[in-house]
């Protein structure tokens, strides 16, 4: 049963933890740090939290079950660029060979305990089978020819900030990349091939290059793992056919957002953080909400109770929104520096925190 | 000898104590000092073991110019320097 919530923000990485009938801080560490990402491992009991030092690079630090103490391990690290080699992004950029983000971290499956999946900026995929001692480059996805295609949204450089491991097989994981669209293995990494059929950033030309897509989060349905919803950053786009194919769905207030969670047995209910659009990534009308489908994105309902209705100008990242395994809970950190807990999917919202630094992002544990 | 120092926003997250080198270049001079500590040399060098972005290394007060074989001379009473550009915010 998930107790607890760590929350990565600018500046350290909370742990939040129930206190009476609401939620409290109980402890923070890293603190003045950036953390980037955390993530809980269930089947060993093991935390790992993503630091992005700046001056200092990429570090990746462990917590075993049942210990205090944080100890550093290894970072994915990228192999010796090759002298002479021409390697440049989408936009004609050089790539730079070395890691400036871990952007996602997933466990392997239930059975390849000390697995562990990590994306990164520029665009490369690692994955541990030691609990982070030693990484190992997906040099299948990453020699991929397509991969120059990719190139930066928001950010400069291309990277991978989604990765979905198939319930059904470990060996079938898909990745978001933005911008690179979905890139999908059935054969543990041997192999990839794009994924993004059908989703389009617009109306100009190659707007349904599935390379050039940029979906902001991807999730899969646990329970009806064929299905997945993207938060792009044209729309939402969702899947029923394994990624074959995907189409847009329309929401209200607006479709612009980065994240996104899906319920863990219903496909057809997912949640959503609005913004007005690109240029304007801020609540619309300074009034945030979280939009709900439960039919598969026919119809979405705001759900607003307890979150700021005036002069609200928080951004939820695309790890800033987290559901729980029972599907009830939700958890929620802004850039602002406010989070929130939602113990009935969404319905009421109940402020944990206003105080915060920048959430990057907020994970169960 | 030459002395390989750096500063206290990094001894923060790494244990980098003074070091005396005997030295040519920058090259050897980093080689050295990260010969006992490998995770020191993560925090300076990236991925290809070019200096960081916001890195800098100052041999006798100095900023060296090639960041990414350091081939800038040492002297054999060279004070080196390693250290990070103050970012805020």
């Amino acid at each position: 049963m998930q107790k607890r919530i760590m929350v990565s923000t600018r500046k350290g990485l909370f742990e939040l933890a129930k206190r009476g009938m609401g939620w409290a801080i109980k402890d923070a560490h890293f603190l003045g740090d950036n953390v980037t990402l955390a993530l809980h491992d269930p089947r060993d009991g093991t935390d790992y939290a993503a630091l992005n030092h700046g001056h200092f690079g990429i570090k990746l630090h462990r917590r075993d079950k049942g210990k205090k103490k944080w100890v550093e391990i290894a970072s994915p690290k990228y192999p010796e660029k090759p002298e002479g080699l021409e390697d440049k992004d989408g936009w004609g950029n050089d790539v730079k060979w070395t890691n400036q983000l871990i952007w996602a971290l997933e466990i392997g499956g239930p059975k390849q305990k000390g697995t562990v999946w990590a994306g990164t900026m520029p665009g490369g995929l690692f994955r541990s089978n030691d609990k982070g001692k030693t990484w190992e480059l997906m040099e299948s996805l990453w020699r991929h020819p397509d991969r120059n295609k990719w190139l930066g949204g928001g950010a400069d450089i291309p990277g991978i900030h989604s990765i979905c491991v198939d319930p059904r097989s470990p060996d079938s994981v898909r990745v978001a990349i933005s911008c690179g669209g979905v890139w999908a293995t059935a054969d543990g990494g041997k192999s990839w091939a794009q994924s993004a059929h059908g989703m389009k950033f617009g109306d100009g030309p190659g707007a349904d290059e599935p390379d050039a897509q940029d979906p902001h989060m991807m999730v899969q349905c646990a329970g009806e793992p064929e299905k997945f919803w993207v938060q792009h950053h044209a729309g939402i786009f969702k899947s029923v056919n394994d990624g074959k194919n995907w189409t847009e769905v329309k929401a209200k207030p607006s479709s612009f957002g980065f994240a996104v969670a899906v319920h863990p047995e219903d496909a057809k209910t997912a949640w959503f953080v609005p913004g007005i659009k690109d240029e304007k990534r801020i609540p619309v009308g300074g009034a945030l909400v979280v939009t709900r489908t439960k039919d598969g994105g026919k119809t979405f309902k705001s759900l607003k109770k307890g979150l700021p209705q005036k002069n609200a100008y928080d951004l939820v990242f695309r790890h800033g929104l987290a559901l729980d395994e029972t599907g009830k809970k939700l958890a929620m950190g802004s850039t602002t520096g406010n989070v929130w807990v939602s113990e009935n999917s969404g319905d009421a919202w109940k402020l944990v925190s206003g105080t915060l630094p920048p959430v990057h992002a907020v994970r169960w544990a | 000898m030459a002395k390989v120092q750096f500063t206290s926003n990094l001894r923060r997250h790494v244990d980098c104590r003074t070091v005396e080198v005997s030295a040519d270049t920058i090259h050897q001079a980093l080689t050295q000092a990260f010969a006992k500590n490998e995770r020191l040399k993560t925090y300076v060098l990236d991925d290809q073991g070019h200096l960081r972005k916001h890195m800098r290394v100052l041999v006798d007060g100095v900023a060296i110019k090639d960041l990414q074989t350091f081939k800038d001379a040492v002297q054999p009473k060279s004070e080196i320097w390693v250290m990070q550009a103050l970012s805020g915010g």
